[in-house]
């Protein structure tokens, strides 16, 4: 076997191992499997979960949920982070307040969130939300207060004001940084939701996962957690991709 | 080829621009960096501004800009004040301010309206980068970057030129290369050039005019008549230079 190949298998064997050694587990029952199914257990649940369709109604909404509160969350704290970022005015304003409310971890809130909105959509929405306006709005006024006073002078100069100022040289020279916020805004988006999921809901990942306790259904509690980790995978490689298109200028992607 | 005189340059070029400032006083705060300054450029001069750093040359250069108020005291380009004059001035920095995230086309034609594309190439053409004009501007050599520079700063077809110190990050081959290519065009163009720099040679080559500023006053005010283009072996210029470090280093 050539050099090349074993160090393709290399990375494997842990994870492969583990695998074949919780089979093993699983199947002398040396450990009950109603606390630790088969992998192949979990398998089948998976393909009865995704073929009733029962999977893709809870993916749905917890997708729509996370979406919604990336929007509004995402959009407040992108709007912030300019107006702040252009206007001294509007920092002195704000910025406080923002930084006092920021320093809350938003699940703390979810008590009196449950009493304000009650238990329906419009909870969860708003705890995502908040969670992610945050890091979007610091990235957001971070990259627009850093960007070089120079290109400033020199656009002004070469006769941008306004809206052209603001399309040619500051949200461009700001983005490498929107996206770090939108990146960090993303794990914090599912983390929220996983917990918001939790209080009495009738659908989503979390719902499946509360009545999978329930009824000690721990291959399909397991089945939401790889789920979620899917999720968060995907988001970011989503994110990466935006910005690699977006950022094609900057050193680190110039081949 | 004959080289244009001054007064022919300044004739064919009309909308090249006079300046005139006028018992200028800058201060930031308590420090008085400008004091009580005159000085008159014509229309299509190349005037050189030497002097330390700290001196106010800058400071000067910035003005003309409109950059900065004048605490006191009025400048004008031929005739009126520099708002009221549509007169197009640009610049270049000593750095190059290229926008990174716009390729080298794209930056030669910021600012433009309608259809610049084509005034964009060809004055890309004229600084020898027509090539490079889909590249990023962080792939570019520094030389390399300052052309595209100057690309951006003449397809406006300036009135006014003004350069602050752009040559000083440059490696010296490069630099006599980017001198030339400066005088070429602004021999070309006819517009009124004011170049800020700290290095005399540069300023003996390319001046109709050498300004020393120190302390924020003029304290020498030379012509210089030497037939372009110019060669450093010409005793006169090794003259001008000497007399103008001499000067500087008395002080």
């Amino acid at each position: 076997m050539n050099k090349k190949m074993v160090l393709k298998i290399i990375p494997w064997i842990i994870p492969i191992g583990t695998i074949l050694i919780w089979q093993l587990i699983a199947s002398n029952e040396w450990i009950s499997t109603r606390l630790v199914p088969a992998p192949f257990t979990v398998l089948t649940s998976f393909y009865q979960l995704v073929m009733s369709g029962e999977l893709f109604y809870h993916m749905e909404m917890s997708l729509t949920r996370a979406l919604i509160g990336l929007l509004i969350g995402g959009g407040i704290g992108f709007i912030l982070g300019i107006a702040n970022g252009l206007s001294k005015f509007s920092y002195l304003f704000t910025d406080t307040s923002l930084q006092m409310i920021r320093n809350i971890p938003n699940l703390a809130l979810m008590p009196l969130v449950i009493i304000w909105f009650g238990i329906d959509e419009g909870a969860k929405i708003f705890l995502v939300a908040i969670g992610v306006m945050f890091p979007i709005y610091i990235n957001t006024l971070h990259g627009i207060k850093n960007i070089d006073a120079g290109f400033i002078e020199m656009g002004k100069m070469y006769g941008l004001k306004g809206w052209a100022l603001f399309k040619e040289i500051l949200l461009p020279g700001a983005l490498p940084s929107i996206f770090v916020g939108l990146r960090y805004a993303l794990g914090i988006m599912w983390i929220t939701l996983i917990v918001a999921e939790t209080i009495a809901t009738s659908r989503g990942v979390g719902y499946l996962a509360m009545t999978a306790q329930q009824f000690m259904q721990s291959d399909i509690i397991l089945i939401t957690i790889i789920l979620y980790a899917v999720f968060g995978k995907v988001a970011d490689l989503i994110a990466q991709w935006g910005e690699r298109k977006a950022l094609r200028w900057h050193k680190s992607y110039i081949k | 080829m004959g080289v244009p005189s001054l007064a022919e340059r300044s004739t064919h070029q009309k909308k090249a621009v006079q300046i005139l400032l006028q018992q200028i006083d800058k201060s930031f705060g308590d420090k008085t960096v400008l004091k009580n300054l005159n000085l008159e450029i014509e229309s299509g001069e190349f005037v050189v501004i030497v002097g330390k750093s700290g001196s106010g040359k800058s400071t000067l250069l910035r003005l003309v800009a409109g950059l900065e108020e004048p605490t006191s005291g009025q400048i004008t380009f031929n005739d009126q004040s520099i708002k009221d004059s549509k007169l197009s001035a640009t610049m270049m920095y000593q750095d190059s301010r290229l926008l990174p995230w716009k390729t080298v086309i794209n930056n030669v034609g910021l600012g433009l309206k309608g259809d610049w594309k084509e005034k964009a190439e060809k004055t890309l053409d004229l600084v020898g980068l027509y090539s490079f004009k889909d590249q990023w501007p962080s792939t570019l050599s520094g030389g390399q970057q300052q052309r595209v520079a100057l690309a951006r700063a003449l397809v406006h077809k300036p009135s006014l030129l003004l350069l602050d110190e752009p040559l000083s990050a440059l490696d010296a081959l490069t630099r006599m290369d980017m001198q030339n290519l400066i005088e070429k065009l602004w021999l070309n163009q006819g517009f009124t050039a004011l170049l800020v720099t700290h290095d005399v040679r540069e300023a003996v080559k390319l001046a109709d005019r050498i300004i020393l500023i120190e302390d924020g006053d003029i304290t020498l005010n030379i012509k210089n008549t030497v037939k372009r283009p110019r060669d450093f072996s010409d005793v006169m210029l090794a003259q001008m230079e000497k007399k103008i470090l001499e000067k500087i280093m008395e002080s």
